[in-house]
């Protein structure tokens, strides 16, 4: 019986990966390897103010002193740093048009379903697309910017706002603070920014969709969203990649700043390529994303679908300063084949009265490996903190792994911190169920898994929501028999 | 309606199932009796296909077609209803989801569009005063914290929404207090049509005090041992399994 559905579980999840095409484009590429000269010539070709290529050489220049971190509950094989191309741009026919972009390019993203043409376009959804190395069409950018709202490439960013980008470019994530956000420090070529000026409730959802095009490249994007007092703006990512059977390394940063009673929701739905069903090829996903509640009353919220890249390594955090500041994180992680996950949160509490919640939702399938590593910190100061973590796991099939990890270090006695966790497998009792009332074994696991993910499911916009559960399901596909 | 010959059915190698014959038409009612571990519910698992049981001998034809050869989500769809002896939990799933999704299935094979969702709506709120199943139940997940007699009801609604050819209720009788059993009863009894049929298997006599059958088997050791009609019940009530079994 066991054996019955193991085979069930495995030809559930043993789907295929539907974004793995290459776009045939014209595409600027230096060679490979880092070196300084790496460094400025990609501050070269970006174009960029002095000031800018320091912070990528004193970034640099730190990373030259650090180690890969080894602590995570993941096997990542040696990656050779010489062996990555650090820029590849897809040659914008006329870059200082907006209205222009190359037909090739045009039609990857509609293959991906994102049309880059504002009147096709989801009403209420701003893009900003990134190809590789450069942003290659950010769309309603002037709708917005007649609420004062700034939603540009970070390229566009550092050229024409330098003072809002030099007070906040890594006020969240510093460039010494871990290996890989260094190294994007040093190398990071393009990515989303987004300003929310006071009081101002951004009128649609804005959205960055990432796409690794380009061999033998890494993907070093940064984002920063900065919510000015009383202001309010949802913001969603999305990531795909080409089937490659050689690995890729995708090191970004993402930072929020929230001010007084502003609300910042960030949404994920991570779909980079997974690698093949014997665990060859994929991305690293090696991801350092952090949010400051730096006002009062403020929020910030991450949600995250986590179905794509062969080792994820990810925990987005709130640091919770601003007095009564709230800081939230949904999760639903999905590992199948070979894919390995080693993703959480930290919530660090220092000002009074802050609050955090933590749902997590591991599901596991195939040979892989699923871990939540969490870490809620209450610092001295921060009285009558609350936080409330709930880490469930599912495991399809038995060869499958799930473990959890959450740390705690409250050093306010009037703080309370609650800890659930729960770990079940899909039943066949539940799947023959399904059966008899006439859906099919495919159809019910992603039934199963769509419930059980309802939770963190529910706190996507609608549009992405419908989209984050097919595919919850495809990524699945094959692991239930 | 269901033929069955010669049915003989393994679990690890084990024959549970030694050689049943039933034949059932439509507009029948049949119960079948016996007591525990005589394989009752070991044929109503067969009947909707489930794999952990392996049928080494015979023939089961549905509406003429070989059961055997379809997959449990087809004989479903074919019209095969199994009411659970125990109802399965699905968390997070809404009973609204989870028959929308049945039901369209149901179309699906049988060549129709999705139903509207006015109509489906409609279609639940009559088979909820129908079954009698409080409103509140079906906004919740399938089964998902339900009581015992909550389950039943539940099987019972379910069975009304897909309107089965054959519905073959497992002990849908065990646990429930004499108002739930009455409840359910009259459920399966309003659903009663001269082109559907049921198989009542029940362990006590109780449950035909309202659901009235044409026919009563009794299972003893994995076959059929008598047939009649519905005072046979009534004598079983009376003698105990004993007299069956003695008689072996």
């Amino acid at each position: 019986m066991a054996n019955d559905q193991d085979q069930i579980l495995n030809d559930v999840t043993s789907g295929d990966y539907k974004y793995g095409f290459v776009t045939d484009v014209e595409t600027d590429i230096i060679p490979k390897g880092l070196s300084e000269d790496v460094v400025r010539l990609i501050s070269a070709k970006k174009g960029e103010p002095e000031w800018m290529l320091e912070f990528r050489l004193k970034a640099y220049r730190h990373w030259l002193t650090m180690e890969m971190p080894h602590w995570a509950h993941l096997e990542v094989p040696e990656i050779d740093y010489q062996d990555i191309i650090y820029f590849a741009a897809p040659r914008i026919k006329n870059p200082n048009s907006s209205e222009e972009i190359d037909p090739e390019l045009r039609e990857t993203f509609e293959k991906l379903g994102i049309p880059l043409n504002e009147q096709k376009l989801l009403s209420g959804f701003a893009v900003d697309a990134v190809m590789d190395s450069s942003s290659v069409k950010t769309t309603f950018s002037e709708t917005l910017s007649e609420h004062g709202i700034i939603f540009c490439s970070m390229s566009e960013a550092i050229r024409n706002h330098p003072d809002l980008i030099k007070k906040y470019l890594a006020s969240v994530v510093p460039y010494t603070d871990n290996f890989f956000a260094t190294l994007n420090s040093a190398v990071f070529s393009d990515g989303s920014f987004c300003y929310i000026p006071k009081g101002v409730r951004c009128p649609m959802e804005l959205s960055t969709y990432f796409r690794i095009n380009a061999a033998n490249t890494g993907q070093f994007e940064r984002t920063l969203i900065i919510a000015e007092a009383d202001s309010y703006v949802s913001y969603l990512e999305g990531c795909t990649a080409p089937v490659r059977d050689e690995n890729q390394l995708h090191a970004a940063v993402v930072e929020i700043v929230a001010l007084d009673n502003a609300e910042v929701k960030y949404s994920t739905v991570q779909n980079w390529y997974p690698g093949d069903k014997n665990g060859k090829g994929g991305i690293y996903n090696f991801v350092t994303k952090r949010g400051i509640c730096r006002g009062k009353n403020s929020k910030i919220s991450w949600t995250q679908v986590e179905t794509g890249s062969a080792i994820t390594w990810k925990y987005p955090s709130c640091i919770l300063l601003g007095d009564n500041s709230y800081g939230e994180f949904n999760s639903v992680a999905v590992t199948n084949n070979h894919q390995q996950a080693d993703t959480g949160t930290k919530m660090i509490h220092i000002g009074k009265n802050t609050r955090s919640h933590i749902i997590s939702k591991g599901i596991s399938a195939g040979v892989s490996n699923n871990s939540y590593r969490g870490l809620v910190k209450v610092l001295k100061g921060a009285e009558n903190a609350r936080n409330f973590s709930q880490c469930d796991s599912l495991l399809l099939g038995d060869k499958c792994g799930a473990h959890t990890f959450p740390y705690i270090e409250v050093d306010n006695p009037t703080a309370i911190v609650e800890h659930e966790a729960t770990t079940s497998k899909i039943g066949e009792d539940q799947i023959f169920y399904c059966n008899q009332r006439g859906l099919s074994t495919e159809d019910a696991v992603g039934l199963i898994i769509n419930g059980y993910a309802k939770e963190v499911l529910n706190k996507l916009p609608m549009e992405f929501a419908v989209e984050a559960q097919k595919l919850l399901q495809i990524s699945l596909e094959g692991s239930v028999g | 309606m269901l033929k069955i010959k010669d049915l003989h059915a393994n679990i690890k190698g084990k024959e549970i199932l030694k050689g049943i014959n039933l034949e059932i038409n439509a507009g029948e009612v049949h119960a079948i009796m016996g007591p525990n571990g005589s394989g009752k519910s070991t044929l109503a698992a067969v009947l909707a296909g489930r794999e952990i049981f392996e049928v080494t001998h015979g023939e089961i034809l549905f509406n003429g077609k070989n059961l055997l050869e379809l997959s449990p989500e087809n004989r479903s769809r074919e019209g095969l209803f199994l009411g659970f002896q125990y109802p399965i939990e699905i968390p997070g799933v809404s009973m609204v989801n989870f028959m929308k999704a049945a039901v369209n299935e149901q179309r699906k094979y049988r060549g129709l569009e999705p139903i509207a969702p006015s109509d489906f709506l409609k279609l639940m709120r009559e088979k909820k005063e129908l079954v009698e199943i409080d409103s509140a139940l079906t906004n919740r997940s399938v089964n998902e914290g339900f009581s015992g007699g909550e389950k039943k009801k539940n099987e019972i609604f379910q069975m009304a929404m897909l309107e089965p050819k054959l519905a073959i209720l497992d002990e849908t009788d065990s646990g429930l207090d004499i108002d739930a059993l009455r409840i359910v009863a009259n459920g399966v009894n309003k659903l009663k049509r001269p082109d559907n049929a049921s198989i009542v298997i029940t362990h006590y006599q109780r449950l035909l005090d309202y659901i009235v059958p044409d026919y009563v088997h009794i299972l003893y050791n994995g076959k059929i041992v008598k047939s009649a009609g519905k005072e046979l019940a009534l004598e079983l009530e009376e003698k105990g399994y004993d007299w069956i079994k003695n008689g072996e």
